[in-house]
């Protein structure tokens, strides 16, 4: 068959692999939903849970979208449409497809004409984010059973070894968001716009709690996390335009 | 079932249908570059991958290994399967999950917890997966929009826009333990220079670790 990055066989490929793992999520929630049934669960919460999280992947999904739209100028449609619907990340595919695209001696602004670049191309984005395919079935039980053994053992320190998880993880992200504020000493403003955005963001939570308590309106804490995550990313467009 | 034996049997078959799916995954998506290869009768160019997965592979699964240790006693294990499959960890599915266990009032570790995580990790994931899916039909239309240079500014700044609100969360309800991280790693990203947006991910695991130690020590000491 006549090579082609956007060809109609890549589609029906790629989209037969999507319906697979949106099967797999279908099956997961189905069978989370009759758990939350037997437990007696609230079915507000569950109500809630299901529609604030389908709002607040909106505004990161869309980002994804552009990433798919970044990389298709020389990957076409199909390829990016699959590594970032399944398993991948746009920091981590475009680096991948860059790094293989460089080794042919082509880049990301080109379109790929050989099959033969193509398979290259596809081989190395797999392999390189295939690990946690290949280990997540084999070591999940196992980490988990050591989770429910400290748990069981001490019970307080469990929920703030749990705490203390999640605090680890968005310190992280925090420090990252003023990675590049020693650049304003070189002249060089534009490294403050993630912190202006931040706190944005955290100003409009902290609004939302305050409101929602006031108000005793239960529903904006709800969508407080997309709220603030929209309101920060629509600041970052006036911020951008003053910092850089 | 509401026996004292539902809890094991219900995470024992999540375990079970996890690697099911995992495996079929992998097999799937492993034979993907075959069959292109096979249907456009083309090989590889062996020296380009053989030095662009040598350039990669080290550090991808270096940090693959680092991110399954440190993400699956987060996400539970329903989270785990599907978020290790679906992608956009950080960025997406664990905020989701963890969002969703503080607004549904339960703990992680606990069995309401893995099924609050499963519901908004399993929801978060159709919900990209069909926003793509629409986004893939229009992109012709579509992609001036959102590639223009407006949007850019607000897409690039997805991550402070989303941890700026999950911080005021969890600081809040955890104020002596998250002090000692946050200086930590503020000191680290603005007197590092090799630390920025691509190695935030292997700053994760450090993040988490130096946590634990800090929240292990205040624990002892009666502060927690």
């Amino acid at each position: 068959m006549e090579f082609n990055i956007n060809s109609p066989i890549l589609f029906v490929m790629v989209g037969i692999l999507i319906l697979v793992v949106l099967g797999q999520s279908v099956f997961f929630l189905c069978k989370a939903l009759k758990r939350s049934k037997e437990l007696g669960m609230d079915k507000k919460v569950i109500k809630k849970t299901i529609s604030s999280s389908a709002v607040f992947t909106v505004a990161p999904a869309v980002a994804i979208l552009v990433g798919v739209i970044t990389l298709s100028k020389s990957l076409g449609i199909a390829l990016p449409w699959l590594r970032l619907s399944v398993i991948g990340s746009l920091t981590y595919e475009t680096v991948a497809a860059g790094t293989a695209l460089e080794e042919l001696g082509l880049g990301l602004e080109m379109p790929i004409v050989e099959a033969s670049d193509f398979v290259t191309v596809v081989f190395v984005m797999t392999t390189g984010i295939i690990i946690g395919l290949l280990l997540v079935p084999f070591v999940t039980k196992k980490i988990q059973k050591g989770m429910n053994k400290i748990e069981m053992k001490d019970k307080k320190w469990g929920e703030i070894l749990n705490n203390a998880m999640f605090l680890g993880m968005i310190s992280a992200f925090l420090g990252y968001v003023f990675c590049d504020v020693a650049n304003v000493f070189h002249g060089d403003t534009s490294g403050l716009i993630p912190v202006c955005v931040m706190a944005v963001s955290a100003v409009v939570m902290m609004i939302c709690g305050l409101l929602s308590r006031k108000l005793k309106q239960r529903w904006i804490t709800d969508y407080a996390l997309p709220i603030s995550l929209v309101c920060g990313m629509a600041s970052a467009i006036p911020f951008t335009a003053w910092l850089r | 079932m509401k026996n004292n034996n539902g809890t094991v049997t219900y995470l024992d078959s999540i375990h079970r249908y996890g690697r099911i799916w995992g495996i079929v995954l992998f097999v799937l998506i492993m034979a993907f570059p075959f069959a292109i290869a096979i249907i456009f009768d083309a090989k590889p160019e062996w020296g380009p991958l053989a030095r662009g997965t040598l350039a990669i592979l080290p550090m991808y699964w270096a940090v693959g290994i680092v991110e399954i240790l440190t993400y699956v006693p987060m996400l539970g294990a329903g989270g785990a399967y599907l978020s290790f499959v679906t992608g956009n960890i950080a960025n997406l599915k664990l905020p989701c999950a963890i969002d969703a266990m503080e607004r549904a009032n339960v703990k992680a570790s606990s069995e309401e917890g893995e099924i609050i995580s499963t519901i908004s990790i399993a929801v978060s994931s159709i919900v990209t997966t069909l926003i793509i899916i629409i986004g893939v039909i229009l992109i012709i239309p579509l992609s001036p929009i959102l590639s223009s240079e407006v949007l850019n500014a607000a897409f690039e700044q997805l991550l402070p826009a989303l941890f700026g609100g999950l911080a005021v969360v969890f600081i809040s309800k955890n104020l002596k333990l998250s002090v000692a991280p946050i200086v930590l790693m503020l000191v680290l990203f603005i007197f590092v220079p090799a630390l920025n947006a691509g190695t935030v991910g292997i700053m994760v695991p450090v993040g988490v670790v130096f946590t634990i130690v800090v929240a292990r020590i205040l624990y002892k000491k009666g502060m927690l």
